[in-house]
C-alpha cells in the first residue's frame, strides 16, 4: 500500500515536472525541472528493485549532464523570448502528434499480453541470466557486465572517449597573435640556426 | 492496487509522448530540444528497467546502462555542436540550419 502510494508519487511527479521541462519559459527552470524528472524517475527505480541505474541516474544525470546543460544555458547570451515566438504555431500541430502517440502507445500498453508463465516464476528464476536469490542488484550487474557484456561494456566505454574528444576538439579554439611555448621547434633547433658569430674589429664599436 | 509491468510502462509511455511534444513545440530551441531527447531515452530506461525486473533477467538492467552512455554521449555532443554554432552566428535559431542542404 505504502508502495503503491510512493509510486504514484513519483510518476506523478515525474511526468508533471516533464510536462514543465518542455513548456517551461525559461530554459534554466527548464534544466531544473529535468533534474526533477530525473530525481522522480531515481525514486521509481528504487521502488521496483533497481537501485544501482537510480544511483547512476543522479550521479550521471544529475550531477554531470544537467550541470551542463545548465552551464551552457547560463553562458551563452540568446533572447529565449524570441525562441519561443512559434510557440503557439507549432501547438496545434505538437498536439495533434502527442495525442496520437499517446493514444497509440495506451493501446498497446493495455493490450499487450505478457504470458504470466514469464513473470517472477521458477521459469524466470532458472532463466540463464537471472539474478541469484541473495545476491545484491549492484553484484548482480557486476557479475554479468564483465564477463557475459564485456565487448558491450568497451563499446560504451569507447563511445564516452570519443564524444570527449569529439567535444573537445568542437570548442577548441585556437587564438591568433597569442604567444604559446612550441617544443618542437624549440626542439628542432640547431646550433647553426641559433647562434651567429660576429667577427667584431676591434675599436670600431658593433 | 498492487503496482505491476503495466504502471510502469504508462509511465514510460506518458514521458515518451511529452518527450516527442516537446521536439515539436519547441522547434526554435534546440536547448529544450536536447532535453526532450533526454526525456526519450529516460523513458526508454523506464520501460527496460521495468521489463528487466518484472522478467527477473539482468540484461535490460545492463542495456539500460549502456542507453545512459550514449544520452550522455550525445548530450555533450550537442551541447558542443550548439556553443561552436552561437559562436559563428550569434543565435540558436535552429531553423537557419540548413547550410548542408543539397
Amino acid at each position: 500500500m505504502v508502495a503503491a502510494a510512493f509510486f504514484y508519487l513519483f510518476a506523478g511527479v515525474c511526468i508533471a515536472s516533464a510536462f514543465m521541462v518542455i513548456a517551461g519559459r525559461n530554459p534554466v527552470t527548464s534544466v531544473l525541472f529535468l533534474i526533477l524528472t530525473f530525481f522522480n524517475a531515481a525514486g521509481l527505480f528504487i521502488l521496483i528493485g533497481a537501485e544501482f541505474l537510480a544511483m547512476m541516474l543522479v550521479v550521471v544525470y544529475v550531477g554531470a549532464v544537467a550541470v551542463l546543460f545548465l552551464f551552457v544555458v547560463m553562458m551563452i547570451d540568446v533572447d529565449f523570448a524570441e525562441l519561443r515566438a512559434g510557440f503557439l504555431q507549432y501547438l496545434p500541430v505538437g498536439a495533434l502528434v502527442g495525442i496520437v502517440f499517446l493514444i497509440e502507445l495506451v493501446l498497446v500498453v493495455g493490450t499487450l499480453f505478457v504470458d504470466p508463465a514469464v513473470l517472477h516464476t521458477a521459469a524466470a528464476a532458472a532463466a540463464t541470466d537471472a539474478p541469484r536469490a541473495g545476491v545484491t542488484n549492484t553484484e548482480a550487474i557486476g557479475l554479468v557486465l564483465y564477463t557475459d557484456y564485456l565487448f558491450a561494456f568497451q563499446t560504451a566505454g569507447f563511445v564516452l572517449l570519443v564524444a570527449m574528444i569529439g567535444a573537445i576538439v568542437l570548442t577548441l579554439r585556437h587564438k591568433p597573435n597569442v604567444k604559446r611555448q612550441d617544443i618542437a621547434a624549440q626542439v628542432a633547433r640547431s646550433h647553426e640556426t641559433s647562434v651567429e658569430l660576429k667577427n667584431v674589429p676591434s675599436r670600431a664599436g658593433v | 492496487m498492487e503496482i505491476g509491468l503495466v504502471h510502469y510502462l504508462i509511465v514510460g509511455a506518458a514521458l515518451f509522448t511529452l518527450g516527442v511534444l516537446g521536439i515539436f513545440i519547441n522547434r526554435k530551441n534546440v536547448i529544450v530540444i536536447l532535453m526532450s531527447i533526454e526525456l526519450i531515452l529516460l523513458a526508454i530506461n523506464v520501460n527496460f528497467v521495468a521489463f528487466s525486473i518484472f522478467t527477473n533477467t539482468i540484461a535490460g538492467q545492463v542495456f539500460a546502462l549502456l542507453v545512459l552512455t550514449v544520452a550522455a554521449a550525445e548530450s555533450a555532443i550537442g551541447l558542443a555542436i550548439m556553443v561552436v554554432y552561437f559562436r559563428n552566428r550569434g543565435t540558436l535559431a535552429v531553423e537557419d540550419v540548413n547550410l548542408m542542404k543539397g
